[in-house]
């Protein structure tokens, strides 16, 4: 075992239930054989973790942070179910959680696995096939805290539940692996937000799995934020299992961080299951930003959408690898896939893989990936008509990104990530 | 009278290749000349420069607009001193909702300009009476930038936008190309209703029929990179008959 394998499995918490304990020791196995992922291994090819090497990361202290102003998304009363997360541990004294419908689960993992651990344990580590890869197996090992959302026979959550992930290393870098659990019994609603952020200058690695299981004709709308500082490294894998006419709707937009991959897996197993799975980031510096995406079609009839755009200056690099899978027997599947990138400076780069894979002979699937400048013409044309050449700029490419927002369902949310790409544009360096 | 935009010797040359070679050409307020000239006589190189688009670079001669140097200044430098070219194809900026375009446009030049910026519902109120006025409709202004226009309807934001940002010199890039009659009609009608003492024009234009629209004072046959000829608007009808052969040959 090398010094940061050992540095990442610091004082692992302990536990009383023999399940957890066996899905940890799985976990520590596993991490223990692999190490972290090197570029030798195909799905990191454009990814490099030296920067996280060389890094001692230490387990998240248990004492509270001060947290001075709380940085939600919706606006005042848009909201009524609000989470927080410091370090990977859920602050009650922080969150909000009233009227919650009949039938609804909403807190902390921790406190979930004192009170019912029966609900859990049926669930957790259950949605993710195969192997896991390092850093799931890796959080297996660690996890001890996270978001548990469980909502039973037709449960709808009425306003969007927001959830703030914050990472607050003071003296030492450090590591946590928040773990969250979303099980959405048949006909359940709800919209999830996610808002990622972290203080002060040290180092922090955030190694986020969150599994997603939605019964037939469950619907997760599912928004992310990612705006971590320079010192943060944000690894997150999520694993979502969509049942028959399930909907899995995702967008997660991708600011910060100076390196974050952003891997997610669904796997759409009943008829007419379908999924979004959208997203934007915005880069530059020396960020790098990393997606990594399998869709996988194992019944008939199920549809996915997915778009990535994004932004790069500087000498800030992307990865996009998207793969979509239709198993054969999934006839009628209709996948389409769709990357585009907007290049702000020679040197910064952009990687897609995009992958089809299809076993079955009736279906429906399309992939693309472009990679540009602004559009000099377009650009020129804005500024014939008065308008400053940095405005001329932002306009074009909030143009670019809007599209993506335009999807976003929860319209109360859409004016948070329109002023995320205003304000990165106006910090523009 | 001062003229409003001199042209004095200019000489352009795109990618080294020499485009314009010697071009003299007085405006004065309130004038309307015409451009006229075969394919790749230079004409949207004129529009162009005039405008300040990257890739034209001047090797000599100079460009007085006001009495000032028009080439020292940014595109939308030139935009908030009043420049504005009709472009002969307006380009489509998908994302961009023509109203939020167009008010953009309208405060950037107005905020040069030292007066106050409009605020939604002034802009509202001014951009609604002004597509009433041009016959133009509101759906129009729903639709991104451009983005699905007819042919007619893209000239017709052009008109738009020169009817707000009310310039001083207006250029008018092959305004007539992909214009059935009636487009081409209105289109004029739209030009002539913007013409004012305070407001010159410069036409730029392969056939004489945009002209029988919107009446010119001048009339300049580019060819070659120089002018070869000037005239009153009767030279137009001249060239319909004739053609520019006479002016395409180095013997001319």
């Amino acid at each position: 075992m090398n010094t940061t394998v050992q540095s990442l499995m610091a004082e692992p918490p302990g536990t009383a239930l023999p399940w957890l304990a066996t899905l940890r020791e799985a976990g520590r196995t596993r991490f223990t054989e692999m190490g972290l992922p090197t570029p030798r291994q195909e799905s990191w090819k454009y990814t490099n973790l030296r920067a996280l090497e060389q890094i001692d990361f230490g387990a998240a202290p248990p004492e509270t942070v001060g947290i001075d102003r709380l940085p939600f998304l919706m606006p005042a009363g848009a909201s009524e179910h609000r989470l927080v997360f410091v370090n990977g541990r859920y602050r009650a004294d922080l969150s909000a959680l009233d009227h919650l419908p009949e039938g609804a689960h909403l807190g902390g993992l921790a406190e979930l696995l004192e009170r019912r651990p029966d609900l859990i344990e049926r669930h957790l580590g259950q949605i993710a096939e195969g192997e896991a890869q390092p850093w799931r197996a890796l959080n297996d090992a660690m996890m001890a805290d996270g978001l548990v959302l469980g909502l039973s026979r037709d449960a709808r959550v009425a306003t969007p539940i927001e959830v703030i992930y914050i990472a607050a290393a003071d003296q030492a870098p450090l590591a946590c692996h928040p773990r969250n659990l979303i099980v959405l019994e048949p006909g359940a609603h709800a919209t999830l937000v996610e808002h990622h952020i972290s203080l002060g200058e040290t180092a922090t690695l955030s190694n986020g799995v969150t599994e997603v299981h939605l019964k037939d004709g469950a619907t997760l709308h599912h928004y992310k934020m990612q705006a971590e500082g320079q010192n943060a490294f944000h690894l997150n894998t999520l694993h979502a299992r969509v049942e028959r006419n399930a909907h899995y709707d995702t967008f997660e937009m991708s600011l910060g961080s100076q390196l974050s991959r952003n891997e997610i897996a669904v796997r759409l197993v009943g008829p007419g299951a379908n999924c979004h799975v959208n997203g934007a980031y915005l880069m530059r510096g020396q960020q790098h930003c990393d997606t990594t995406t399998t869709i996988e079609h194992l019944a008939p009839h199920t549809s996915c959408r997915e778009v990535f755009k994004g932004v790069l200056d500087d000498r800030a690099r992307a990865v996009f690898q998207g793969r979509i899978v239709v198993h054969p027997g999934a006839q009628k599947a209709d996948g389409h896939q769709l990357s585009k990138a907007m290049l702000l400076s020679d040197q910064a780069e952009i990687d897609a893989k995009p992958e089809l894979e299809i076993y079955a002979d009736d279906v429906k699937c399309s992939h693309g990936a472009t990679a540009g400048e602004l559009d000099k013409q377009a650009l020129f044309y804005l500024r014939a008509r008065g308008i400053p050449e940095a405005r001329a700029r932002s306009i074009l490419v909030e143009a670019f990104l809007s599209e993506t927002i335009d999807a976003i369902s929860a319209e109360d949310l859409c004016p948070a990530f329109l002023a995320s790409i205003a304000d990165w544009l106006k910090t523009e360096q | 009278m001062s003229a409003l935009l001199e042209l004095k010797n200019l000489h352009v040359t795109v990618e080294d290749k020499p485009i314009l070679k010697g071009i003299d050409l007085a405006i004065g307020p309130g004038e309307v000349h015409a451009i006229m000239g075969p394919n790749g006589s230079g004409k949207s190189t004129l529009a162009y420069i005039l405008t300040g688009r990257d890739g034209y670079e001047v090797t000599d001669g100079e460009i007085l607009y006001d009495g000032n140097d028009l080439l020292a200044l940014a595109p939308e430098e030139r935009a908030a001193q009043g420049v504005f070219l009709a472009f002969q194809y307006p380009v489509e900026i998908p994302g961009v909702a023509n109203t939020t375009f167009l008010k953009e446009a309208l405060n950037a030049v107005r905020r040069e300009r030292g007066d106050d910026e409009l605020d939604a519902m002034q802009f509202i109120k001014l951009v609604r009476k002004t597509v009433k006025e041009m016959g133009i409709a509101d759906e129009m202004l729903k639709r991104a930038v451009n983005v699905g226009f007819s042919g007619g309807e893209k000239k017709r934001n052009e008109m738009l936008q020169m009817a707000l940002l009310k310039p001083r010199l207006a250029v008018l890039d092959e305004t007539d190309s992909g214009l059935d009659i009636d487009a081409l009609k209105a289109v004029a009608d739209g030009v002539n209703a913007l013409r004012a003492a305070d407001r010159s024009m410069l036409v730029i234009t392969h056939y004489q029929r945009l002209l029988n629209y919107i009446v010119p004072d001048r009339v300049h046959v580019l060819a070659r990179g120089r002018i070869q000829r000037s005239g009153g608007k009767e030279l137009a009808l001249e060239l319909e008959q004739k053609g520019y052969s006479e002016f395409t040959t180095e013997a001319a």
